[in-house]
């Protein structure tokens, strides 16, 4: 059993308000005309994220999806790249080519947020590959969501990674909805995790909103991968707490009057409970963190307005390594 | 005439054509309750039911694979894909089986169905929501490939394409849909395969597709106060194609310029350049001039987007170094 100790539950707390001020600010910057392109906000999922890369270093692999900023942030990419790749400035980490939908880092093991539901499940399984090929330890964990458990690419590449015992890890953020679609009007299974028996791997449903939980399950999850015993589909059963996409008020489809609960749930909320039960954490440690955070970003947003956006000529650049 | 959006236009059809034939059912992603991602769909499941009105999961395969399926015992799906870029993930059932079983079969096949989408850059999308690929399509005998470019060709062509008994891949833009255009009360069905001369004129001719038809059109309004004459072709359907109406021109102005939104290479417009080369080549007073995207795929950066894409100026700077050439 992976017990959680007070290092790595303050990493996952403070990775947590990371994502969560990170995804306030850029809705706010974006409602004031002065992001680009569109934004899907990770608001409510925060746990599965941090919980999940709590176990990571950057030599450990992640794909991830069009909700791919707390990813990102979990898997150690810092405010300044990502803000000025939201503002399409060519300090981003994709040099503005990317932005929202694929900001990655080669160099953290971020092997991109994708703008192609299910895209990421079978890179992962190659990156994890790719990894026992160099004999090492590492894994490769691949984040996606319910709607994407209905694509080719997400039986395929579960499929081949478990057929060679590959060490990856397929997390599953079932938050209910694809888009517009209600889970239950898209698959007939009550749980995607029974979708691994298909594929003899093990799956777990775990707790989305319990940090703690994830930590756990994932915990063991990756530490099965790297002694080479195979992947593991988790299930996260979380919530989106916005709609699909920033603009999107989530009223078409049911999606106001399914919140409310998990609302009560907030993570970053029930979780700084449990942390200062344990006196872990205090009031001021908290305001801290916040206040930290907070500056942080206010920086990095300085940095990215203040950055020039790319030259016309970088637009025909990395296309090709060599031509 | 009353004026509406292209997206209404596309609704209309639907409804229209859901209203005349039984037979006819919409499926794809977040069509239902949502009207789909560009509102081309609001208000048919109210009218029509879930049965007819079908939300799919994210399964682009399973999407069209079951629209063929359903077309072969005789019904008339019009299958949407949210996005032109998911066709990639879709391909086997669309190349393979769509494009191909009424062939296979020797004849003996019903392949009604219509593939309902939407390309094209402008909106900062990146990469894998931006791309124009209608050359993949029209490279694929068996498949019709529709592009309008105005809410009236959008409404008429998609009656038309649903009533027709092969599959046709319909393309719509996404910077179109909330265009206003002028669309009779009454019905219409415009032909597949016809082509229409937006604009007359007698120095150039301009052949343009989809979003570069504006363009095209707003350029050839700023060329005539300095002199130039261009007329303006929109093939509406890239295949089958109208040679006639293209080549007719090509041979009265003796210029040509392409333009898509799509790269040049290997694009669309290269097919139009081989064929009048061909078949109009006694007529021709310049090279033919292609107008299309750079190559490489589409930026985030509105500002590389801009770049990127080819606009009116680009349109206007083609044609004058065509001129300047004689
Ligand atoms: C192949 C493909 N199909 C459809 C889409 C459009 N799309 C983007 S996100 C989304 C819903 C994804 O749902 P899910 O996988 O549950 O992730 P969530 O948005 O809930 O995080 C859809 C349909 C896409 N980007 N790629």
């Amino acid at each position: 059993m992976i017990r959680l100790t007070k290092v790595k539950a303050l990493w996952i707390y403070e990775t947590m308000v990371r994502i969560r001020r990170f995804e306030e600010r850029s809705i706010e910057l974006f409602q004031a005309g002065e992001l680009p392109g569109f934004l899907h906000a990770y608001i409510g999922e925060e746990a599965v994220a941090a919980g999940v890369c709590a176990h990571l270093t950057p030599k450990d692999q992640i794909t991830s999806t069009h909700r791919g900023h707390g990813h990102m942030i979990a898997k150690g990419l810092q405010y300044e790249g990502m803000f000025a790749e939201l503002y399409a400035r060519a300090t981003g980490y994709c040099k503005g080519k990317g932005g929202s939908m694929h900001i990655a880092d080669q160099d953290l093991g971020a092997l991109g947020a994708n703008g192609i539901v299910g895209g990421g499940i079978p890179i992962a399984a190659g990156a994890a590959l790719g990894l026992r090929f160099k004999g090492e330890k590492h894994v490769a964990v691949s984040f996606f969501g319910d709607g994407a458990s209905n694509e080719g690419a997400f039986h395929e590449g579960i499929n081949i990674a478990a057929t060679w015992k590959l060490p990856a890890v397929f997390v599953c953020e079932n938050n209910g909805f694809a888009e517009s679609t209600p889970r239950a009007t898209h698959q007939a299974v009550q749980d995607i995790a029974d979708r691994a028996k298909a594929y003899g791997m093990p799956g777990i449903v775990v707790d989305g909103m319990d940090p703690q939980a994830v930590y756990e399950v994932a915990g063991e999850a990756i530490a099965r991968a790297r002694k080479g015993r195979g992947p593991t589909l988790i299930e996260a059963k979380t919530m989106r707490f916005l709609g699909h996409y920033v603009g999107d008020p989530g009223t078409a489809y049911g999606h106001d009057k399914e919140v409310g609960k998990w609302l009560k749930r907030d993570p970053i909320i029930t979780f700084a409970e449990v942390l200062v039960k344990k006196k872990w954490l205090n009031k001021s440690n908290i305001d801290a963190i916040h206040a930290n955070v907070n500056n942080e970003m206010e920086e990095a947003i300085e940095f990215a307005r203040k950055s020039p956006e790319p030259e016309l000529g970088d637009a025909m650049t990395d296309i090709y390594a060599s031509v | 005439m009353r004026e509406i959006l292209y997206r209404e236009a596309i609704i209309e059809a639907l409804d229209e054509e859901m209203a005349r034939d039984g037979s006819v059912f919409l499926l794809g992603e977040d069509i239902a309750e949502f009207g789909g991602s560009y509102k081309t769909t609001v208000g048919l499941l109210e009218k029509y039911g879930a049965e007819r009105v079908r939300n799919t999961p994210i399964s682009e395969q399973g999407i069209i694979g079951t629209a063929l399926g359903s077309a072969l015992v005789g019904m008339r799906p019009v299958a949407e894909l949210m996005y032109i870029d998911f066709s990639a993930v879709a391909m086997d059932q669309i190349v393979n089986q769509v494009a191909k079983v009424r062939y296979m079969f020797g004849g003996k096949a019903n392949t009604s169905l219509v593939i309902r989408t939407q390309g094209g850059a402008g909106r900062s999308s990146a990469a894998q929501h931006a791309q124009s690929l209608e050359a993949w399509f029209v490279h694929v005998p068996g498949l019709k490939v529709v592009m309008p470019s105005s809410a009236r060709d959008a409404k008429g062509l998609l009656k038309a394409a649903i009533r027709d008994d092969d599959p046709v891949f319909f393309i719509e833009h996404k910077l179109l849909y909330l265009e206003r255009g002028a669309v009779p009360e009454e019905e219409e069905v415009i032909p597949i395969g016809v082509a229409e001369v937006k604009r007359e004129g007698s120095d150039l001719t301009i052949v343009a597709t989809s979003s570069m038809v504006g363009k095209s059109l707003a350029a050839a309004k700023e060329l005539e106060n300095e002199g130039v004459s261009c007329e303006v072709i929109d093939p509406r359907t890239l295949f089958p194609l109208d040679t006639e109406t293209i080549l007719a021109s090509v041979r009265k102005t003796g210029r040509l310029l392409i333009t898509h939104e799509a790269v040049q290479r290997c694009g669309w417009g290269a097919e139009i350049a081989a064929m009048a080369a061909k078949d109009a080549f006694d007529y021709l007073d310049a090279p033919i001039e292609r107008v299309c995207a750079k190559e490489t795929p589409v930026p985030f950066s509105p500002k590389l987007e801009s770049y990127v894409i080819p606009d009116k100026d680009d349109v206007i700077a083609g044609v004058r170094g065509m001129l300047e050439t004689v």
